[in-house]
């Protein structure tokens, strides 16, 4: 008998599993199968009565979840703990676990699996999820036929392969026999409302197949008392300093910047990040407003609970336009019709569509395509909300109270005919003055600190902007006497411009707070010297210091700088500590396993 | 026997003594410090031995607060001075500088008032490699600084081209003779092995000794009747006696010195004086016997008192003859009678015996560089690029283009027509007599602008000169950023040196041949203050002064100023 969705009261996902399974089961299997669901029916009613009766709200129902997350930077460690939350409240017995705590073999074992991921760069997995992504992509991977799962993605839809990690889990675990509990959700930057959507959707799904009510308990994104300063409701934080890190003839410019965080009650520690909600470019909002030829004044929508602002300000504060993702595409085409549009999305443009989305913004959309739609709003209704901007915090809050430090690095650069700028960095290098303020919130990092032990040596390799978290580590240990010995590579361009905090790191050096440094500038002389080269010149130390049980950190570049890094440590404990490549690799991941491999890339 | 009178000053031995004391004979922990990646700087004790090598630290002043802000340390770079007797460097030697200004320098060379090339704004790790290149082309910067001889000065004047070789070879064989035994400097710039073991048994530094002199140390020859060097200005001073065309030997004068130090009357600028003759192969013998007296009872304790000239004041010029004679085991016959005309150079082509023609150009503050439309820097290297003859530094920081055949002379004056390079005809006799040292953004000492400011300070007198016809007349005008005397203010007609940004001392009554030095005339005065007091003196000189009456001389004889008589009496 073939099983259909309407001849059953299974759904298309069942009917299909089912009937995949039934022609394959022999007649003894069969017997025995109708027998146990029939005994287990029975029980369960029982369990479900007795629950009831104790506990008419249906809270005390024990059923365990286990939710693992893969984060970079740490949104979606926050996400999973706040499930966990609700999910006790609402009964369940709740285990989190980043994956790369997570023993592999107790898999088997996991009925209810929530997963919360996000993606790195070009669909890349999170430095702490590629354990688990491996184990489970791998032989050793478990059949999960008693398995039922789902996964929360989290991406930024402006990268070619969005949400990618978390549709690879999705995927395997399908694969592995799972069942979902509940689809797949996707998350843009902008992540709050679809991930309680998630949430409410998975605990009622939890709880109706535990026969019971659903929660009374509303699935929203952590309650923000009044007080409480949060992503959602950002502190506005006064700028007291701005200063230009790079020296005169620099091509670079690097913002030293410190904010007061005084009466906000925000606190971090090294290895945080810090959310910053920027505007726009006002002199881009009035060009794409000329372009679009509307009303600056006009009032518009600019979210779901229907706030009003007038369209220029909108523009500036609420939306994003620096960016084109594929979604504003396909919106855009569905609104205007525009047969060019159309012909962009149409398959097999793929190619097409990404070169064309590289180092444009909404005005090179708006002057290629026309704009769509009557109004002004539903324009805007189209595009994504501005994202918050993360940077690795520079300083360390026991050394300066009430402070938080950044090192933003100003981005400009050409791209098709016209000067670009980066949202965060350009605001921070050409208009954010003192007195100012700037929206921010604190995006803490458990995958970026310090070993707890203050004795354990650590190597920090951290070029360009990626100094600031060092600096706030250095700090930190400055005022906690950690004893450990430390070891920093920096790199740059130019010594005399661009040796950020040069004169901070010579006093640690001389107080011997700072251990070691080494610093590498590209382009001081002919041959291009990098922080990797500087590595290997000192390979033997190096491996020595690991040998010794020293932590290594790498924050900075992603593109280039993590990985030659990455392999440059590979092939250091490949050289001298006489093993192969394999091992080599194998000696690192274990360090990254006991957190003794921290990266914090972008 | 021993003169009762001869005794070093009492008193502990001084810092930079004790440095050098420790320095294993100028090594300090320079070969570590150079190699040292977080700062561009290094220590100051191994920058007091750095000098001995040619160099020393420094860093861009206008920068120094706003780097300050920007947690850089100071833009520290390095000086490099190059030992060059006489300033004579060969075409492809300038070609070398030049290369290496653009390569590790600020794109620029500083002609110094002793005649040679000096490059600011090498970084520490292009020291090496820039040291290395200039060993490559037979130049070398060993003791180029420090308490040494220093770079020995000779007239570089082209007309008599025969006693001008003589004498720039006998500059040569004194630059050689006193320069220091160590091997520091080929064991941390070029690499040399050391050598081990022999050290116990011979003497690193015969002349020297472990502790070298307890200051720098002067030497200059002048060919009458050009005192283009100042001969009264340097510690050992030798005048070329020049009889039937021929070099018969040299008066020898002792204990001159520009330096002082602001507030300080126990210094003071000095001239050298004559104390008699020696035969041409008696000039090596004499120089190493003075230096040693130099360094026997030089002040080793007050480094402000430790030249040579507050020796001779101290132990009495007749003393200190005598000792000499003692030492030389011989006496210097009677100083021979001399004369000279001036300080300055002659610009232009002037043709020299065997039809050899020489070009003077006038380089203001003695800095080659491409500034905007005169690409002063660029002409002379294409013009280095097709001469064979020499170039000349000299000590009036200007360039003679020098031994140019005649059929050379044409492609060589194509090119100077072609970059504009100037003889200084079209500017006033007073700048082309001007002189300035290094002073900011990169001098230490620097108390105020010099070399960066006397070009508009000039501009400014020169309306004045013109004003009172004084266009054609030479006045030396001299401007130092601090009292040391880089650029020997003291022997300038007009005198500064710097007290504070935009202060200066003003100094008058200096003899144009360089024979008397000047006096403080004003105290801290601004710009303003400058050229009303030259309104007046300069209105004053052109109306009142005698025929052929230098504008020194003049202010002397008006009494305007005091004639100073002898260094001892400056501050009087």
């Amino acid at each position: 008998m073939q099983l259909q969705v309407s001849n059953s009261p299974f759904n298309h996902e069942q009917t299909e599993l089912l009937n995949n399974l039934l022609p394959s089961l022999t007649e003894t299997q069969k017997v025995w199968l109708s027998g146990y669901l029939t005994a287990s029916l029975s029980v369960f009613n029982a369990e479900t009565a007795d629950v009831s009766v104790a506990q008419p709200s249906g809270k005390t129902i024990s059923k365990e979840v286990t939710i693992l997350y893969g984060s970079q930077t740490g949104n979606a460690q926050g996400l999973a703990e706040n499930a966990a939350r609700k999910l006790e409240d609402n009964g369940f017995q709740v285990t989190t676990s980043s994956m790369s705590d997570f023993k592999v073999n107790n898999l088997k074992k996991v009925q209810n699996l929530l997963i919360a991921v996000s993606t790195h760069g070009e669909g890349d997995p999170p430095d702490n999820t590629l354990s688990f992504h491996e184990f489970l992509h791998g032989r050793r991977a478990p059949s999960l036929r008693d398995l039922r799962f789902s996964v929360l993605a989290l991406g930024d839809s402006s990268y070619e392969f969005f949400c990618e990690t978390g549709k690879q889990f999705d995927k395997r675990l399908e694969e592995l026999g799972g069942t979902r509990l509940f689809p797949r959700m996707d998350c843009d930057l902008d992540y709050d409302e679809p991930a309680a959507e998630w949430l409410e959707g998975v605990i009622s799904s939890l709880s109706e197949e535990q026969g019971s009510t659903v929660s009374d308990v509303p699935a929203t994104i952590t309650p923000v008392s009044e007080h409480t300063y949060s992503r959602t409701n950002p502190f506005k934080a006064e700028v007291m300093e701005n200063i230009n890190l790079n020296g005169r003839g620099s091509n670079k410019e690097t913002h030293h910047i410190e904010l007061s965080l005084e009466g906000s009650g925000l606190t971090f520690e090294p290895g945080d990040s810090l959310g910053i909600y920027p505007q726009n470019d006002s002199i881009l909002v009035d060009m794409l407003l000329k372009e679009l030829n509307w009303d600056p004044e006009e009032i518009v929508k600019v979210n779901k609970q229907g706030d009003l602002r007038k369209l220029r300000e909108s523009l500036i504060s609420n939306f994003e336009i620096t960016v084109l993702t594929k979604s504003l595409f396909e919106q855009a085409a569905q609104l205007s019709g525009n047969e060019d549009l159309k012909a962009l999305l149409s398959a097999g443009n793929e190619e097409k569509l990404k070169e064309y989305r590289e180092g444009r913004d909404l005005l090179d959309f708006v002057r290629d395509f026309g704009s769509w739609g009557e109004s002004a709003q539903e324009f805007v209704s189209i595009l994504r909300k501005i994202p918050a901007r993360l940077y690795s915090i520079a300083n360390s809050l026991s050394a300066y109270p009430d402070e938080v430090h950044l090192t933003v690095g100003a981005v400009r650069y050409d791209s098709h005919g016209r000067e670009r700028k980066g949202v965060c960095s350009i605001l921070c290098a050409e208009r954010l003055q003192p007195g100012d303020t700037l929206p921010v919130y604190i995006q803490h990092n458990q995958n970026f600190k310090q070993p707890k032990n203050p004795d354990t040596p650590i190597i920090m390799v951290g070029p360009g902007t990626g100094i600031a978290p060092f600096r706030s580590f250095i700090q930190e240990r400055e005022e906690t006497e950690a004893n450990g010995k430390t070891w920093l590579f920096f790199g740059d361009q130019h010594f005399v411009t661009d040796f950020l905090y040069q004169t901070e790191w010579q006093k640690w050096l001389k107080t011997s707070v700072l251990t070691k440094m080494d610093v590498a500038f590209s382009r001081d002389a002919d041959e291009k010297v990098y922080v990797q080269h500087r590595m290997l010149e000192h390979s033997r130390k190096l491996y020595e210091w690991l040998q010794e049980g020293a932590a290594v950190y790498i924050c900075g570049d992603e593109k280039n700088m993590a990985h030659d890094v990455h392999n440059t440590l590979i092939e250091i404990i490949e050289k001298e500590g006489q093993m192969s490549h394999a091992d080599a690799q194998d000696y690192l991941e274990e360090m990254q396993q006991n957190k003794r491999y921290q990266r914090d890339v972008y | 026997m021993v003169n009762q009178l001869l005794k070093a000053p009492e008193g502990p031995p001084s810092d930079v003594e004790q440095i050098k004391d420790k320095s294993n004979y100028l090594r300090g922990t320079l070969g570590e410090v150079m190699l040292d990646r977080i700062s561009a700087g290094i220590p100051d004790d191994d920058n007091r031995l750095m000098k001995h090598h040619g160099s020393y630290l420094q860093d861009d002043r206008d920068l120094r607060n706003e780097r300050q802000k920007q947690k850089l340390e100071p833009a520290y770079q390095f000086m490099l001075r190059v030992r060059m007797p006489g300033g004579v460097a060969l075409p492809a030697q300038w070609l070398v500088m030049d290369e290496l200004a653009q390569k590790y320098g600020n794109d620029t060379l500083k002609l110094t008032t002793r005649q040679t090339f000096q490059m600011h704004g090498i970084l520490k790790w292009n020291m090496k490699k820039t040291i290395q290149e200039i060993h490559a082309s037979m130049l070398d910067t060993i003791a180029a600084c420090g308490d040494v001889n220093r770079n020995v000065m000779c007239n570089s004047n082209p007309f008599q081209s025969e006693i001008h070789s003589e004498v720039y070879d006998w500059s040569t064989k004194l630059s050689d003779y006193l320069l220091p035994r160590t091997r520091a400097y080929h064991e941390i710039w070029l690499d040399e092995e050391k050598v081990v073991g022999t050290a116990e048994m011979e003497e690193v530094e015969p002349m020297y000794g472990k502790l070298y002199l307890p200051r720098k140390f002067k030497i200059g020859i002048a060919v009458p009747p050009s005192n283009d060097i100042d001969v009264f200005s340097q510690d050992l001073g030798f005048i070329a006696i020049v009889e039937d065309d021929k070099l018969v030997g040299f008066n020898v004068a002792i204990g001159g010195g520009m330096g002082m130090s602001h507030g300080d009357k126990k210094t003071y600028p000095q001239l050298a004086k004559v104390i008699g003759f020696c035969m041409p192969d008696q000039i090596l013998d004499v120089a190493e016997k003075v230096i040693t007296i130099q360094r026997d009872y030089g002040n080793r304790s007050l480094r402000k008192n430790a030249r040579f000239k507050y020796t001779v004041d101290r132990l009495g010029l007749e003393t200190v003859k005598a000792e000499l004679e003692n030492r030389l085991g011989w006496s210097l016959e009677e100083a021979k009678k001399y004369h000279f005309d001036n300080n300055g150079d002659r610009y232009g082509w002037v043709k020299g015996i065997q039809g050899k023609w020489h070009f003077t150009l006038f380089v203001e503050g003695g800095r080659i560089a491409d500034i905007d439309d005169y690409k002063l820097m660029t002409g002379i290297r294409e013009i280095a690029k097709i001469h064979t003859g020499d170039f000349r530094l000299t000590a009036n920081q200007n360039l003679i283009i020098a031994n140019v055949s005649s059929q050379e002379k044409e492609k060589i004056s194509k090119l100077i027509v072609q970059y504009g390079l100037t003889d200084g005809g079209h500017y006033t006799a007073l700048r082309r007599s001007s002189m300035a040292c290094v002073s900011l953004p990169t001098c230490g000492l620097a108390m105020a602008e010099a070399e960066r400011y006397l070009p508009v300070l000039l501009d400014k007198i020169e309306t004045i000169v013109d004003e009172n016809g004084l266009r054609n007349e030479e006045i030396t005008i001299r401007m130092t950023g601090c009292p040391n005397g880089c650029a020997r203010h003291a022997l300038g007609e007009i005198g500064f040196i710097g007290k504070a940004p935009g202060k200066y001392n003003m100094y008058l009554g200096a003899a144009f041949d360089g024979s008397r030095l000047s006096k403080m005339y004003r105290e801290n005065i601004g710009e303003e203050e400058i050229l009303r007091e030259l309104r007046v003196l300069l209105s004053r000189y052109a109306k009142e002064r005698q025929e052929e009456e230098h504008f020194g001389d003049f202010t002397v004889r008006a009494g305007i100023i005091k004639a100073v008589t002898d260094g001892t009496n400056f501050h009087d």
